[in-house]
């Protein structure tokens, strides 16, 4: 099962079983829900802004340990970020899933993100490794930051 | 190896594991060759001309209604309308006779196990006329038991919709005790067979049934073409579904009458190739005998309970007795998401299908989100049960030592 060690990595199993990042953070500024209607894969990320800032971020829901752990990974690589930062770096992990080039600096900036690049290969599974990125994306385009 | 994947082009000599028959069967060279024959030789619009090609065409589709309607046992053959699928079949029920019929506190009884395309249609249709919306609820086997039909179908139900398999559970319903329960209190039933046709004969005057339907793609039928079967009184009765074409008698500029059955419920050029495909899937099925494939099948899916039950980590959702339990087998692996063995199963080229299965209240009592549901067919063998029973203990192995971490 060569294909499985190439999609189901260390990184990629450790954060779907496992996520530090799975749990409620004291008064997030705002949170919103994912949901994956056909598989029932549902998230919600609550997000901690210092003005533009994202202080902090986690999440809670069940899924997949693709939709798990892309939740997870997100999070860690988004941390610290300012909200024109993330949105880049979302259209840039998005792109990665539509099997789109990326150039040496939009990969450094996925950091372990990158993790998923196998998953582009998979179509049955890209709704799964985007709904953490899509809410995200959702969220900071409707509340217009 | 088993002969009958020889006639299937998409599994013979091929690699792939199809455990996936209750989503859709593979289709035997047959159907295939009856559907592109028609298309090569008799296609024409049928009903519409007056010349000798389209005059075939009718008569290849009326030859296609017949033996559906024999199939069934039905009496007359215009009581057999021709869909796109079952789904549609079920919206024609509920959009003319529940729409017609149902009054305000009337009651339309159905099982939780019910697909959502016999849910949904009733949902929306019972708000609109007011009327209620039960549920038949399965005990800790899984099953349907007298005490709760008896509960649950009672004076004021008008309508009963009931499927013959659960297609999560495989568990088989007693249809016949149940549309007489629905008739001793004026209830109509309607019956969905998508998940057991191509397993079990169904007989429409033995069972009294008022409306039956099912999809023609999961008994080795083409995809696109379906059935429903209702009583001749009461789809005389009914209003028109569909508006146009071919379903009309006169027009006039602000008025219509419509045409006779069947023609009533078939509005527009119709999916003749594949009622021919649907005929030659019947006829396929009938030489092959429903006992014959009954008997392969039993052995296949009651090895594969067993072997699955041998596996510590693994959780059934189907009735323990195997005389309740058709060819679908839903199961979970503790601490692993049906949608990751599917794409691991995928790895060895075994299909499976992973969600919720369109029964989301079904999931929503058993309390859980999705299952793994494999599901066979008599072209399926012991060695696919062994396959896939080898590759479920690799990604478990391939998967413990995570667990583990996250207890
Ligand atoms: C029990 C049952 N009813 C209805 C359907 C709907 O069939 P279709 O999608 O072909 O309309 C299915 C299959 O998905 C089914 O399993």
């Amino acid at each position: 099962m060569e294909q499985f060690d190439d999609m189901y990595t260390d990184l990629i199993m450790e954060h779907s079983m496992n996520s530090p990042n799975k749990k409620n953070i004291d008064s997030p500024t705002c949170s919103l829900k994912g949901h994956n209607p056909n598989c029932g894969d549902e998230i919600e990320l609550e997000v901690k802004l210092d003005g533009d800032k994202i202080e902090d971020m986690s999440f809670v829901g069940h899924g997949c340990a693709i939709s798990q752990s892309s939740t997870s990974i997100m999070i860690d690589t988004l941390r610290g970020k300012t909200l024109t930062e993330a949105k880049n770096i979302i259209a840039i992990f998005l792109k990665m899933i539509r099997r789109e080039s990326l150039t040496n600096e939009e990969k450094d900036l996925l950091k372990d993100s990158i993790a998923f690049e196998n998953i582009s290969n998979m179509p049955a599974r890209v709704k799964c490794v985007e709904l953490a990125w899509r809410t995200l994306d959702d969220m900071l385009n409707k509340k217009n930051i | 190896m088993n002969d009958y994947k020889n006639d299937f082009p998409l599994l013979k000599d091929s690699n792939i594991i199809y455990l996936d028959s209750g989503a859709t069967s593979q289709k035997p060279l047959c159907v295939i060759d009856a559907e592109d024959e028609f298309y090569k030789k008799y296609n024409a619009n049928p009903y519409r001309g007056a010349y000798d090609l389209s005059v075939k065409a009718t008569s290849k589709y009326n030859e296609a209604r017949h033996e559906v309607a024999k199939f069934l046992n039905s009496k007359y053959d215009e009581e057999i309308i021709f869909t796109k699928n079952a789904t549609e079949a079920l919206n024609l029920i509920a959009y003319t006779y529940g729409l017609d019929n149902l009054q305000q506190n009337d009651k339309v009884v159905l099982s939780i196990m019910e697909h959502h395309s016999n849910l949904v249609p009733w949902q929306k249709i019972s708000k609109q006329k007011n009327a209620k919306l039960e549920y038949m609820y399965i005990n800790k086997n899984f099953e349907l038991d007298k005490e709760e039909i008896d509960k649950k179908i009672t004076k004021g139900t008008k309508v009963v919709g009931i499927l013959s398999v659960s297609n999560v559970l495989g568990t088989i319903n007693d249809i016949e005790y149940i549309i007489k329960k629905a008739h001793s209190v004026g209830a109509k039933v309607v019956v969905d067979i998508s998940q057991s046709i191509a397993h079990m004969p169904f007989d429409v005057q033995k069972t009294d049934a008022d409306f039956v339907v099912f999809s023609g793609h999961k008994m080795y039928g083409p995809l696109g073409i379906g059935v429903l079967y209702g009583k001749k009184e009461l789809l005389e009765n009914m209003s028109p579904f569909l508006m146009g074409g071919d379903m009309i008698e006169y027009v006039y500029e602000q008025s219509t009458t419509y045409a006779p059955l069947p023609h009533k419920f078939e509005a527009g050029t119709q999916n003749v190739a594949g009622a021919v495909g649907l005929m030659t899937a019947i006829k396929y099925i009938q030489s092959i005998g429903y006992q014959t494939i009954e008997s392969i099948e039993k052995a296949i899916s009651n090895y594969a309970y067993s072997e699955l039950s041998k596996l510590p980590y693994i959780e059934l959702y189907c009735p323990k007795d195997e005389t309740k339990r058709s060819e679908v087998i839903s199961f979970n692996m503790k601490g692993i998401h049906p949608h990751d063995v599917s794409t691991m199963l995928d790895f060895s080229h075994i299909c499976i299908r992973a969600g919720n299965h369109c029964a989301q209240p079904l999931m929503r009592y058993l309390g859980i989100d999705s299952t793994c549901r494999i599901s066979f067919s008599f072209y399926n063998t012991k060695e696919d049960v062994d396959n896939l029973v080898i590759a479920l203990k690799g990604i478990y192995s391939k998967f413990e030592k995570y667990i583990k971490v996250a207890k």
